[in-house]
């Protein structure tokens, strides 16, 4: 192998790898509420994994994501390690914000994770404010701001997206269009075609495959760098699905979508499945090795999980702990 | 010693500290070369250049949601919300974000941001434009809310709000920009959470915030014409809140009014009062009495708009009644 196709192929076994540990971490987060192990509910980011990856696999960890409810996977492709999420899940002492976020509020500044957000579209404006501090503090960090389709709804995306065109802001806007707000179908909530939101401030805007880690991959890279460059903001449209329900208790839900469409997206457009299929073409790896992957992911999850339910809560003395940052 | 109006004690206080600390900025609508329409900021982008003094479009959410991920990522913003009625537009963003950030994040996460508005009625502007939201934002845990009742006040409460590592909500009286006080030349900080006694006095206390704080000054100088000693609390901030200073003078006088301009029910002078009453209750000779804005939108007409805030008689009239013990005139 060619230093090149080296250098390439640690890249893609690094996407695969990162898109597995998603699955697999979603997987363990659906069997801990299903074994009513886990207080509250959690949203599956499974089948999106190509975007969260495709994505922070071109960020530097010094640059910026906010994420959403929907967070894990965000969480997971910009750096962050499993016991500590698993900890924070379940709400222990361990977890990434010491118990106090869960699920929906998980963020790991040490890798620029500015967090996830309970309220629909509420991230836009931190997103933004993170690319205008480093316009003010003269960095060249790079912030994504991940969303759903469902937060094309909120006002408060297009002032900061008009802001961002104006002042020419180091940020990518990050659909992710898996089809469906909670239980809605996207057609039946946003009018017009998605990129001319952003394409009337005079943002370049762009759709791609969601499902396809290498084609989220470039399309980033090329942003990125030219975001660094002092030519942003840009819009990304990545269409995608979500394969279970809003949350995890959205068993029934085929009042809003049929079950042969999700067996067309889990069966036809698995972005793990379909990456893998592609390394072993290019024979960049064997179908062995990637099983051996997936095992060791497995276990990694397994004693994580294990770990997490061990780990002790946080003291009561904390309940009142952080509400005022201490000051000089 | 100098005297300079609250409006120059305000931007003294944001210049200084951007003088002295780069990853202050401020933001806003015509906060540039319009220096504000109440010409409060005048002066701070031919010093600090639009990179600093940052014009915004009227999207009030968008640029307060953006300080809020400004401070978040090192920087030290200041918005300038126009009018205090805004709030009610940028909520989400600095009740659900600013204000819980620090929290959800098991402490890992800062958001040193001040947000400056304010309040006030009386300048004939109507129900939107008059509002006193202070006992709102002062409701929810995480945010600092500072009222300042002078120019010295201003600066002082101003300068210390920049350096909090929290988001600090900063509400100056509307018809106090041209009230000038003494104010220092040298530089001074007023710390949170410790009240101002303005006046010493023994038969009731007068506790009251931002523009109530010289009506009850007035009140206590009526008072004091026919023998009744008030005593007049400054609490500077509502949160945090200087409680100790506030019972302890009510363990002396016995008897204590609250005076705010936010509406009464459900308000700040509700929660002092509450408080008086639960931890001094043994002290007290008479009720513990509320005096806030009208319970009713702020009415343009002057005939009705006057109405509705608390005036020095007023106060004056409430507190000779409950001093005599005259009960009719005291609920």
């Amino acid at each position: 192998m060619s230093p090149a196709k080296k250098k390439n192929s640690d890249a893609y076994l690094r996407m695969y790898r990162q898109m597995a540990r998603i699955r697999a971490f979603e997987d363990n987060a659906n069997q801990l509420y299903l074994s009513a192990k886990m207080p509250g509910l959690t949203h599956m980011y499974s089948g999106q994994e190509a975007v969260a990856v495709g994505i922070c696999e071109a960020l530097q960890t010094t640059d910026h994501i906010t994420s959403t409810h929907r967070g894990h996977g965000h969480c997971v492709a910009k750096g962050a390690e499993f016991k500590p999420m698993f900890c924070e899940l379940l709400g222990k002492e361990e977890g990434y914000c010491r118990g106090k976020g869960g699920s929906m509020h998980i963020a790991d500044q040490t890798n620029g994770n500015l967090g996830a957000n309970a309220i629909v579209g509420g991230s836009a404006g931190i997103a933004t404010g993170a690319a205008l501090s480093a316009r003010q503090l003269g960095t060249d960090a790079v912030t994504v701001c991940f969303f759903g389709d469902g937060a094309l709804g909120q006002g408060v995306l297009y002032e900061v997206m008009n802001m961002a065109a104006l002042w020419k802001l180091p940020i990518i806007y990050a659909c992710e269009n898996n089809l469906y707000g909670e239980y809605t179908k996207v057609e039946e909530m946003a009018a017009g075609a998605l990129c001319a939101r952003a394409q009337a401030f005079g943002i370049d805007a762009f759709e791609v495959d969601g499902q396809d880690v290498l084609a989220v991959n470039k399309l980033t890279q090329d942003l990125v760098a030219k975001c660094r460059a002092g030519q942003g903001p840009f819009f990304v449209q990545l269409n995608t699905y979500r394969y279970h329900g809003h949350h995890v208790g959205d068993i029934n839900r085929t009042y809003y979508r049929s079950k042969e469409e999700e067996a067309d997206w889990r069966d036809n457009r698995d972005p793990i499945t379909n990456f893998g299929a592609w390394l072993t073409q290019e024979k960049l790896v064997s179908p062995d090795e990637l099983d051996a992957i997936r095992d060791e992911i497995a276990k990694d999850a397994k004693a994580a999980v294990d770990y997490a339910l061990a780990a002790p809560y946080p003291a009561i003395s904390e309940v009142d702990m952080h509400v005022y940052a201490h000051s000089a | 010693m100098r005297k300079i109006t609250l409006s120059q004690a305000v931007n003294e206080a944001i210049a200084e500290e951007m003088r002295r600390d780069e990853t202050v900025f401020l933001m806003g609508e015509d906060v540039a070369e319009a220096g504000t329409p109440f010409k409060v900021l005048s002066g701070l982008v031919e010093e600090f250049g639009t990179g600093r003094i940052i014009d915004t479009p009227i999207s009030e959410p968008g640029f307060v949601g953006m300080a809020v991920g400004a401070a978040m990522t090192g920087s030290r913003p200041i918005v300038d919300l126009m009018f205090g009625d805004f709030l009610f537009l940028v909520m989400d963003q600095l009740c659900n974000q600013a204000a819980k950030t620090h929290y959800m994040s098991g402490g890992k996460l800062n958001v040193p941001m001040v947000l400056r508005t304010n309040l006030g009625a009386t300048r004939r502007s109507a129900a939107q434009h008059s509002q006193s939201l202070h006992a709102l934002v002062a409701h929810i845990p995480g945010l600092k809310v500072a009222l300042p009742s002078s120019a010295y006040e201003a600066k002082g409460l101003m300068k210390t709000a920049i350096r909090d590592n929290n988001p600090v909500v900063i509400f100056e009286d509307k018809l106090m920009y041209q009230d000038k006080a003494e104010v220092p030349e040298d530089e001074y900080l007023i710390e949170f959470g410790k009240a101002n006694i303005l006046r010493q006095g023994s038969d009731v206390t007068l506790v009251a915030t931002s523009s109530m704080v010289q009506v009850a000054v007035k009140a206590a100088e009526i008072l004091a014409d026919e023998g009744i000693s008030a005593e007049v609390i400054d609490p500077r901030t509502i949160v945090p809140l200087d409680e100790e200073t506030i019972l302890a003078s009510v363990r002396k006088t016995s008897r204590a009014i609250v005076i705010d301009e936010g509406h009464q029910s459900y308000g700040i002078t509700a929660e002092i009062a509450s408080r008086i009453a639960e931890k001094a209750f043994y002290y007290l000779d008479a009720p513990v009495l509320r005096m806030g804005a009208m319970d009713v939108p702020v009415p343009f007409s002057p005939a009705l708009e006057d109405l509705t805030v608390p005036t020095a008689k007023g106060v004056a009239d409430r507190a000779r009644a409950i001093v005599r013990g005259d009960k009719a005139n005291a609920a």
